[in-house]
């Protein structure tokens, strides 16, 4: 039972690094703040969910949904993009509440409030499942290492530290970026995807901005523009916000509390840490 | 090698540049002086693409590169370098070279040597100083391949000893052979060093020709030098 329960938190933090460490390739190694990052983690999860419920095997269906919201956030960055600091945030933050009215009112493809149940199970059982979580993570973690410190990366983080200075030195900044928006909204439909066969349904909840808020407290916490760091704060964060249930029995508390804690842990975290637990660049 | 012509520009119901033409001719360093909010940099950032010209043309080696985007004018052969430095400031000195160029750390250490850059290559660019920054950058801007070097102020906000420093760099850079095109204040400077001098007030070339005739002329001593 408590190993069960275990198993469980350790898929949902897998699945939770996957799309803290994609919204750190945007957000902290390129400097682009995108808002409406959870949109391409949805979209992962209806296009995986779809795909199988619609007999494609699940081995085809999570890298398809991952390349689903890779071409969804290259279409989206090829627009924005050039937009500036605030502008490209307010833009992005506009697709989220797009994609949560499309979930919710495309009843023939998403079946609305309703869900999408019966989704594959690709596992006989959650065991199973963890490890292959675990493999993805790993993979993933492995995959923005080596794209952050090859020639690619360092150019993503010189768009972030001045645009106009690397523009000068002849690298062509608007492809970067979308290139940068494509990698980590692939990232991110992974993520959905993996979410959606662990749950077995998927619905709009998976938009929630709510949820956003949770991955970018675990972004920041961790520092912007490090791997290690989007590790550390994820399972930091991730603790802080399940150990509650242990405390809290009263259900009713659970929630406010989570909340409360979620928050406090983020402001004692950046008050003794600036740039988070291990942040390469300011917040 | 350069050649301006009639570039304008204006912002709003200001015109920043107004009808440019100049030539600027290989192997050469060329001043580009004049008062304040004379067009100096916007005509910089109008050549290297940043700004748009409302019209005339730009020719590079008799390419026309009038409006290209700055990543295409770059890899035409175009380097700068700006008045307020923009080094990445939380990149290493070695990934600031190794964007304008990937090269070997050997390589990437004996151009810092030869801008009097002293940090290692490991040191992070925002825990350089102001001078050291400015070293860098033109470390950058000569290491990325280029037929011209442009270079806005560059002894701007430096001390006295990385002032000097540039001086020679810059004198070592005329005796290469290098075509540079420097927006400076300092005229000590700019007349020991420059090939040709273009005087800019209003946004309009006021007179172009060699440092010993501009500094002799009515109008440039009336407009930028208040005599």
């Amino acid at each position: 039972m408590i190993l069960d329960f275990f198993i469980q938190d350790f898929i949902y933090f897998c699945i939770y690094l996957i799309i803290v460490l994609s919204l750190n390739l945007t957000f902290g190694f390129t400097g682009l703040v995108n808002l409406g990052h959870m949109a391409f983690f949805g979209i992962g999860a209806y296009a995986s969910a779809l795909l199988t419920l619609n007999g494609i095997p699940w081995y085809f269906a999570i890298p398809l949904a991952g390349l689903i919201a890779g071409i969804f956030g290259t279409m989206i960055a090829a627009i924005t993009v050039r937009l500036k600091g605030d502008y490209f945030q307010i833009v992005t933050l506009g697709l989220a509440f797009i994609a949560i009215a499309v979930s919710r009112n495309w009843e023939s493809l998403t079946r609305g409030a309703l869900g999408l149940p019966g989704i594959t199970k690709i596992f006989s059982n959650n065991f199973q499942f963890m490890l292959f979580a675990f493999f993805i993570a790993a993979l993933i973690v492995v995959l923005s290492y080596l794209i952050m410190n090859s020639e690619t990366g360092k150019i993503f983080q010189a768009i972030r530290d001045d645009e106009t200075a690397a523009a000068i030195l002849g690298k062509n900044t608007y492809a970067y970026k979308i290139l940068s928006m494509a990698i980590s909204t692939f990232f991110a439909g992974i993520a959905g995807s993996l979410l959606a066969h662990f749950l077995q349904f998927i619905d709009p909840s998976v938009f929630d901005l709510s949820q956003f808020i949770i991955v970018l407290v675990m972004l920041i916490a961790g520092g912007l523009a490090s791997i290690e760091g989007t590790i550390i704060g994820t399972f930091v964060i991730f603790a802080v916000y399940d150990s509650i249930r242990f405390i809290v029995t009263n259900p009713e508390l659970v929630g406010p509390l989570r909340e409360m804690l979620l928050m406090a842990s983020m402001i004692a975290i950046l008050i003794f840490r600036p740039r988070g637990i291990l942040g390469k660049v300011d917040v | 090698m350069l050649s301006v012509k009639n570039i304008s520009k204006s912002f709003g119901g200001i015109k920043a540049v107004d009808r440019c033409t100049f030539e600027i001719k290989e192997n050469t360093i060329t001043s580009i002086i004049g008062p304040n909010g004379a067009g100096k940099t916007t005509l910089f950032n109008i050549i290297s693409g940043l700004e748009t010209a409302d019209s005339g043309k730009i020719k590079l080696a008799g390419s026309e590169i009038t409006n290209l985007p700055a990543y295409k004018i770059a890899q035409k052969g175009i380097s700068r370098t700006f008045q307020l430095t923009k080094v990445f400031r939380n990149l290493s000195v070695k990934d600031n070279m190794m964007i304008a160029k990937k090269t070997s750390d050997e390589e990437i250490k004996k151009i810092l040597k030869s801008v009097y850059f002293e940090k290692g290559i490991g040191t992070i660019s925002s825990e350089l100083s102001y001078g050291q920054q400015r070293l860098l950058e033109i470390a950058r801007a000569l290491s990325m391949p280029h037929s011209l070097l442009m270079l806005d102020e560059p002894t701007a906000g430096v001390n006295p000893k990385v002032r000097q420093e540039l001086k020679t760099i810059l004198r070592n850079l005329r005796k290469e052979g290098k075509t540079v095109i420097l927006i400076e204040h300092d005229m000590e400077f700019v007349m020991g060093i420059s090939d040709e001098v273009i005087v800019l007030n209003e946004g309009k070339v006021l007179k172009t020709g060699k440092p010993k005739d501009i500094v002799k002329n009515k109008k440039v001593l009336e407009a930028y030098l208040g005599k």
